[in-house]
């Protein structure tokens, strides 16, 4: 199932939630829409799977239009943020809720249904609780069987807000893997909502990043570490230095200061310069495009972090290598090994 | 440091020492002395059984003082058997009108966002502000033949007033709240993601009604219903004014409760009021058990 988005805009009262949203999915893909709070990530699953309408702009899947129906006959498997399970019903009786409300004609008869539930509680590993109620799961089990309710109507589409929002880190990190290599398993066109940059550069094929309702980047998940197509996707994915700069007559400068570095073909004025932490070259003072003075250093296992008070009047945090301790005090000078420049500020 | 840890390791004996300093500790923490504590709590026991307890049972005695061939009679006279016969169908009236009334109120102020809501939820809350005998005054106002429909109503032969539609009328009105009340925040805390999950399952909207929103709600419905019943079945006010106290017709069980006791007939009045006061104990203990169930909800709830 293909699905694709032209044009989107969803207002809340004054606020855009979307503005201007187009996106494309391929058949088959593990798409994650990554954005913080607010970005309008949630508001563009909820329109796909028809919880919610947008006031402009197209959905459509396979080539049809999506708007055209409501949530009811879209067949798209949604699993909440909150997992929203049947708090009165057994798991049994959740997962088998998708094929017990279908309509009588094409109804299966029970015991179709009992296997079919069988056969997805065992695909979540979780056969044994199904006499349980949902409050008597942890988080890890209720999403699970959230998601096997969600596959018991074999959806032609897998929409997932913030799956692992609500978990601990660790059963957050097994779940990870866990999705992956069950959407390999299953194959079915999915996306998933998440604030968080790790889980989407992890689990997804392809990368969504929002911001204010718009997207910024569309792009493998190495691509949108490496290459961020704007200010925010680099500032918001990665750890990075950001330093403003003014460009003028070939020269960047930080402050007062000139930096050497080149700005070939950058237009003039107030720009922004990111740079990720661990490509902050260390060198002797004089050497690299700044100087700074140490102010602090800590360790964090393989690296030392270290705030540097730039002459120029910036201070940033950088991750160097061990090999060569730094102590507060020291003057050293510091190379970018890559950075970006994004006009604007 | 050693020691410390040796010692917890070792078993019984310092666990049971450890318990008597534990309950010791409890103790400590109660500050009042001992007698303030028995005369507060001698207080609140007089205070209950004089204006609680009392009451309860001087109905019953009072009922049974004849004997209870005597209180059988009370009960089995005619004028006493048309009103408990009256009070149990405006009851199903009321209650059947305000289940429906409540569940959609509340379903619209739980679910949905929309303008004047708050009025709305301002609004459920009138009976429970107005005196009864004004809610009543209003109906005769309505209905009575100098009222708005008056002339209306007796060109087309249609009794409202000083009849049991009237007395229904007064009734629902006056017990609009309770159901509506119940559910309110029970709806609102649950919100609406399990209902969103109903549907995108493949559920239509009915099916996500009795499935899903109702099984979740049950427990309130029930005690919304109890409460509602319990003042429809015991209104006096508004009734009083609307129903016009035509003997053997006319009168609600609370209604020949009062006749009876200015008419000196004791045992009667009094064994009509204690059929009122066994279904308020029997509410009270149904009130309890369904208050238990509506915890469990809300525990279960809590995601």
């Amino acid at each position: 199932m293909t699905i694709e988005v032209r044009n989107l805009v969803k207002k809340f009262g004054s606020f855009k939630a979307l503005d201007g949203v187009d996106l494309k999915v391929d058949n088959g893909e593990l798409l994650a829409l990554l954005g913080p709070s607010g970005s309008g990530k949630t508001t563009l699953l909820r329109i796909i799977a028809g919880l919610d309408w947008p006031d402009s702009g197209e959905v459509t899947f396979n080539g049809e239009d999506a708007l055209a129906q409501g949530a009811r006959e879209r067949h798209v498997g949604f699993v909440f943020q909150h997992y929203a399970l049947f708090r009165h019903m057994t798991v049994f009786e959740n997962v088998a809720f998708g094929l017990r409300v279908q309509p009588r004609a094409i109804r299966k008869d029970e015991a179709t249904i009992r296997a079919r539930v069988k056969e997805l509680l065992d695909l979540v590993q979780l056969d044994w609780l199904a006499d349980r109620y949902p409050s008597q799961l942890s988080g890890g089990q209720r999403q699970r069987i959230a998601l096997a309710r969600a596959l018991a109507i074999e959806p032609r589409i897998l929409l997932l807000d913030e799956p692992f929002g609500a978990l601990d880190a660790k059963v957050r990190k097994e779940l990870r893997r866990w999705l992956r290599s069950l959407h390999h398993e299953i194959n079915v066109t999915s996306i998933f909502v998440t604030h968080d940059q790790e889980e989407a550069l992890e689990v997804a094929n392809r990368v969504v990043v929002m911001d204010k309702g718009r997207i910024e980047q569309i792009g493998s998940p190495d691509d949108v570490y490496e290459t961020p197509a704007t200010a925010f996707v680099h500032g918001f994915i990665g750890e990075s230095i950001e330093l403003p700069v003014q460009i003028e007559a070939g020269v960047i400068r930080l402050g007062d200061r000139p930096l050497r570095l080149a700005a070939d073909g950058l237009a003039p004025g107030a720009s922004r310069l990111f740079v990720r932490r661990h490509d902050m070259l260390v060198g002797p003072p004089g050497s690299g495009a700044f100087e700074g003075a140490v102010q602090h250093v800590r360790n964090f296992g393989p690296v030392q972090r270290a705030e540097v008070a730039l002459s120029g009047g910036e201070t940033i945090e950088i991750d160097a290598p061990r090999d060569r301790e730094l102590r507060a005090g020291d003057t050293i000078g510091l190379e970018p090994r890559r950075y970006r420049i994004f006009a604007g500020v | 440091m050693t020691m410390q840890i040796a010692d917890s390791v070792s078993l019984s004996a310092p666990d049971a020492k450890a318990r008597a300093h534990a309950a010791a500790a409890r103790n400590n923490l109660r500050t009042e002395p001992r007698a303030v504590r028995i005369v507060i709590i001698a207080l609140a026991m007089i205070f209950l059984g004089v204006f609680v307890v009392l009451p309860l049972v001087v109905v019953f005695a009072q009922a049974f003082s004849k004997g209870i061939l005597a209180y059988l009679a009370a009960l089995a006279d005619p004028e006493a058997l048309s009103a408990i016969r009256l009070t149990l169908v405006v009851a199903a009236i009321s209650v059947g009108l305000n289940l429906v009334f409540g569940l959609v109120a509340a379903w619209a102020i739980a679910k949905f966002e929309f303008p004047g809501k708050t009025f709305l939820i301002t609004l459920i809350d009138l009976p429970f502000s107005v005196s009864p005998v004004i809610s009543g005054l209003v109906f005769v106002l309505l209905f009575g033949a100098q009222g708005y429909f008056g002339g209306w109503l007796r060109d087309h032969d249609i009794q409202i007033l000083f009849a049991v539609p009237g007395i229904a009328l007064a009734t629902t009105f006056v017990t609009f709240p309770f159901v509506a009340r119940a559910l309110i925040p029970l709806m609102q805390e649950q919100g609406t993601q399990e209902e969103e999950a109903a549907i995108s399952l493949g559920a239509s909207g009915l099916q996500t009604f009795f499935r899903v929103t109702l099984p979740n709600i049950k427990w309130g419905v029930l005690y919304g219903v109890l409460l509602c019943n319990a003042r429809a079945m015991g209104e006096f006010g508004a009734v009083s004014v609307v129903s016009g106290h035509i003997r053997g017709e006319t009168n609600t069980m609370p209604l020949l409760v009062e006749i009876l006791y200015n008419e000196y007939q004791f045992v009667a009045a009094f064994a009509i009021a204690s059929l009122l006061a066994m279904l308020a104990l029997i509410t009270l203990i149904a009130k309890t058990v369904l208050e238990n169930h509506l915890d469990e909800g809300h525990d279960a709830s809590d995601h």
